[in-house]
């Protein structure tokens, strides 16, 4: 599997065309998404279609940019124009969008190819990808693990070569849980930069619409696509001895797999090594942030789901139906409570960021759990794998800050482990640029990948 | 409205409903509920 980056450079050598790596994008879709469910719809007709399209503007002179002709998968939360949009639910059955989401209209125009539309978690509500109307995605790197969720099969659909980048929703992870799960880079750009216009909502205070991709440049330059700026290049990195990261301890260290600390510790090490300033701190009121995420979750979605719930409770499956429910119980003074929480853990981050160019912490506290698991063995106890694997992300959606999950190695038994930073609000290219200074101490080795597009 | 009588209607109207395993997703979810009123961050009208 090629990078984006690697790609427009062949393209445009004439060493490579779009038609070739969408075959071959279709090829792997074809032989492995059966194992995978990776897909909920494939538009091979289409893709081969807007292929061709491409290449022949690339031979007439007209470059529409580092997307020109790169094959995409979208998260079939998202509509694009003419297609389904499922949310994974029967809910959503005898739906057809009627136009594209404006991150879509903004694709076709960066010259985007679409391959289909990927596998998630029921209107994006859970961290695992089991709970679909069109069954389970699973992980590439292991079949009897979960690639992650909610984006699940859009992190598969990347990590197994099915295509060059994807394109997620993250409310409380769903982008970055994914990412590390399947061993690839996602990026939640900070709250309100990428329009969620068009994108089925799950709350729509914590949405966020942003890439998985092979690398950090890749995720760049889908995210700056995703904005409406089609030519924009990846930032220039920071040097790394300029740059100044700060591990959160508390609460973001205190629950992690012995080998999830191991490759965090060494990716740490290796940073420190290379030059980069970390420091260690400590937030205050880690302990509220579960409490203050779910009262507003559950309450932004009750109040989205509340009529189909009472009109064809039947549609949903059962445990996002279940969830669903308990957000009507909430009280509109426990809501109100959890937003003034949420302004304090903004103003904590903010803080923290004030003397630092990003937080450095892993991104998910486990590696990707078996398919079909509720609990899963952390440290010396037991947790739930939804309370586990939202609880280093989730903080994130809170307080709006932009996040970049990058790969940092595998545990013994081969599954990926990851490295989040978190950057300062509305500043994500800036985050973009520490990402990149990190990415090569963060990543040892080559970056966990699958699939035969362009050797 | 106490977190005790808030559980108890809660838990009253899911069966009424048909909904008995929310049961224990609410006994879950009043212990999120009661660490959120308990935390520093709340204001109060007599201080």
């Amino acid at each position: 599997m090629i990078t984006i980056e690697e790609f427009g450079r062949r393209l445009r050598a004439g060493e490579l065309t779009s038609t070739q790596v969408t075959d071959a994008c279709l090829q792997c879709i074809d032989r492995d998404n059966p194992r995978l469910n990776a897909f909920i719809a494939v538009t091979a007709d289409e893709a081969r279609r807007q292929a061709r399209e491409a290449d022949q503007e690339i031979a007439a002179g007209r470059d529409r940019g580092p997307l020109h002709g790169v094959p995409i998968s979208i998260k079939d939360l998202l509509d694009v124009r003419g297609l389904p949009t499922t949310a994974a639910s029967r809910v959503r059955e005898g739906h057809v969008a009627a136009r594209d989401a404006t991150t879509i209209t903004h694709l076709r125009q960066a010259g985007a190819v679409f391959v289909g539309k990927t596998n998630l978690h029921e209107f994006a509500f859970g961290t695992t990808n089991e709970d679909s109307a069109f069954g389970p995605a699973r992980n590439p790197h292991d079949p009897s693990r979960s690639p992650g969720g909610s984006s699940g099969g859009s992190g598969a659909s990347v990590a197994a070569g099915m295509a060059f980048a994807t394109i997620g929703t993250d409310t409380g992870g769903s982008i970055r849980i994914p990412a590390a799960a399947c061993g690839i880079v996602g990026l939640k750009p900070s709250f309100g930069e990428v329009s969620i216009d068009g994108v089925v909502p799950l709350s729509r205070t914590l949405d966020h619409v942003g890439p998985l991709a092979l690398s950090v440049a890749d995720a760049s330059l889908v995210y700056h696509a995703l904005l409406g700026d089609a030519h924009a290049l990846p930032p220039v990195p920071l040097p790394p001895h300029s740059v100044r990261l700060a591990i959160p301890r508390n609460y973001f260290l205190d629950l992690l797999d012995d080998e999830v600390r191991a490759r965090f510790d060494e990716a740490v090490a290796r940073l420190r090594d290379a030059g980069v300033h970390i420091d260690e701190i400590n937030l205050h009121h880690t302990a509220d942030i579960a409490p203050i995420y779910l009262h507003i979750v559950l309450s932004d979605a009750a109040a989205y789901h509340a009529a189909t719930l009472d009109a064809m409770p039947e549609r949903y499956t059962p445990n996002v139906r279940i969830r669903l429910e308990m957000g009507r119980y909430l009280l509109a003074e426990d809501y109100v409570r959890a937003l003034a929480g949420r302004d304090v853990l903004r103003r904590e981050v903010d803080a923290a960021l004030a003397q630092h160019d990003a937080l450095i912490l892993p991104t998910l506290p486990i590696p990707a759990p078996p398919v079909g698991a509720s609990t899963v063995p952390v440290g010396s106890g037991t947790e739930p794998v939804r309370n586990v694997m939202l609880r280093l992300t989730q903080p994130f959606n809170l307080t709006g800050h932009p996040a970049i999950s990058i790969p940092s190695g595998r545990t013994a038994g081969g599954l990926p482990c990851a490295v989040q930073l978190v950057g300062c609000r509305m500043q994500t290219d800036a985050l973009l640029k520490v990402a990149l200074a990190c990415e090569p101490q963060i990543a040892p080795g080559p970056l966990p990948r699958s699939g035969n597009v362009g050797g | 409205m106490t977190i005790d009588v808030w559980l108890a209607a809660a838990i009253a109207d899911a069966e009424r409903r048909g909904l008995p395993e929310l049961k224990s997703m609410l006994e879950t979810l009043a212990r999120a509920t009661a660490a959120l009123r308990a935390a520093d961050f709340n204001q109060r009208a007599d201080r």
